[in-house]
């Protein structure tokens, strides 16, 4: 069970570096959850992004740090442009994912590539899947 | 003839050679110049993001060098991802002195200083806007009359706002061009999604996922072939069809296609001149003629 509420200092820390990452301010989210209806991996994410805004409010950053929902994102702003508040969710997603890609921690192993499909990928597939989940 | 300097991507060398040879052959048509930037280098492909990293800008500007240095104004991009990229990076950092001191100081070795003056525009906003459907009209000499064309824009020719080649919500730019080919364009409710970009390398299920939606959505209505604008959606909702074929039971696919490529068709250049190999689209310009 989650104790929600507890911006502790170390919580704090955290969220005060995707605010600086993203220069986004989380706190004007009011949930309207217009990202999430629009988003089209929805279905593929643990939590929905404005669950994910939810969390950042209430000092639950592990919660989303540790979700599938910041690494099944692919930046296609979608949500950035729809959202009636104007908060840039990409952005904020991308810090999150900095905060975990700056501690060298890399969410894709080549590899985890088979060797077949290597061949075929486009380049741009390649450098861009590198600089996303790569630190 | 207008001239531009022209920033090809590293996938329009590899995968996307098709696009490229199909936009010069058009190119040449509408007496546009495409002149290649020379030691262009890797724009990046995805916009950082982030407000604390400029380094991540150095790349993408550093071809704005190169085109000042051919004594350019404007370039040309045809790949989505780069045209985005270029030009987001390009309004960041012009707009902003202390960022463009900040990163021609880094690019010391450079002769030229980036003055920040470079107009990234894709060719569908040359047609549009220098062309003009049209001047692109009496270039058409095999109006394309019976084809349906589902046009997709995906994210990057669109979003976010500022970044895009048109309208980000309601863009008309790839129907007016199918038009004035004398093609019939479709109204279909997946063009603005996302076909799961570069996932494709790290979780291939969501991509695949998002290009049965996506096809089948143009399919359903009444679509015969796509036209599209960027590389790697053209792997993953046109190459990786095969592979939705494989796991989903009557799953019938489209051809997918350059919107050069089908420029070049109702121009009436050599499908080989434009590199389609699509045995479907082929197929069908046999009847065509045939008849």
């Amino acid at each position: 069970m989650i104790e929600l509420g507890r911006h502790t200092k170390s919580r704090r820390d955290i969220l005060d570096k995707v605010e600086r990452i993203s220069e986004v301010d989380v706190f004007a989210c009011y949930q309207c959850g217009r990202c999430s209806g629009d988003c089209p991996s929805i279905n593929l994410m643990d939590i929905m992004p404005n669950q994910a805004i939810r969390f950042l409010q209430l000092g639950e950053v592990e919660a989303v740090l540790s979700s599938k929902t910041i690494w099944v994102c692919a930046s296609c702003f979608t949500c950035t442009s729809r959202c009636p508040k104007g908060i840039d969710i990409a952005r904020v997603l991308e810090a999150l994912r900095q905060v975990c890609l700056r501690k060298n921690i890399d969410q894709l192993d080549l590899n985890n590539i088979p060797e077949e499909e290597r061949e075929r990928y486009p380049t741009i597939a390649w450098v861009s899947a590198l600089r996303k989940l790569s630190g | 003839m207008k001239s531009f300097a022209y920033y090809p991507g590293c996938t329009l060398k590899t995968t996307g050679k098709a696009f490229e040879q199909s936009a010069f052959a058009i190119a040449k048509v509408l007496d546009i110049q495409m002149r290649e930037i020379e030691r262009w280098n890797c724009c990046g492909t995805v916009f950082s993001l982030t407000t604390d990293d400029t380094m991540h800008h150095i790349a993408t500007i550093r071809n704005m060098i190169r085109v000042e240095e051919m004594g350019e104004s404007e370039v040309l991009v045809l790949c989505s991802m780069c045209y985005n990229t270029l030009k987001r990076a390009n309004n960041y950092i012009s707009t902003d002195p202390v960022k463009l001191a900040e990163l021609n100081d880094f690019m010391y070795k450079e002769e030229l200083k980036y003055s920040g003056k470079v107009k990234v525009r894709h060719l569908l906003e040359i047609l549009r806007d220098d062309v003009g459907w049209d001047g692109l009209r009496e270039k058409v000499t095999n109006p394309l009359e019976d084809i349906k064309v589902a046009s997709y824009y995906g994210c990057a020719l669109v979003r976010p706002q500022g970044a895009g080649v048109d309208n980000l919500e309601d863009p008309s730019v790839m129907e007016d061009l199918v038009r004035a080919l004398g093609a019939k364009p479709v109204n279909w409710p997946s063009r603005l999604e996302c076909c799961g970009s570069y996932q494709t390398l790290a979780n291939k299920d969501l991509v695949l996922e998002r290009t049965e939606h996506i096809v089948s959505s143009a399919r359903e209505s009444g679509a015969d072939l796509i036209i599209l604008s960027c590389p790697l959606c053209e792997f993953n909702i046109g190459t990786r069809q095969a592979e939705v074929a494989e796991r989903s039971y009557g799953f019938k696919g489209l051809p997918v296609l350059y919107f050069t490529q089908l420029m070049g068709l109702a121009m009436g250049i050599d499908p080989d001149d434009l590199g389609i190999t699509d045995e479907r689209v082929l197929a069908r310009l046999k009847e065509k003629v045939e008849s």
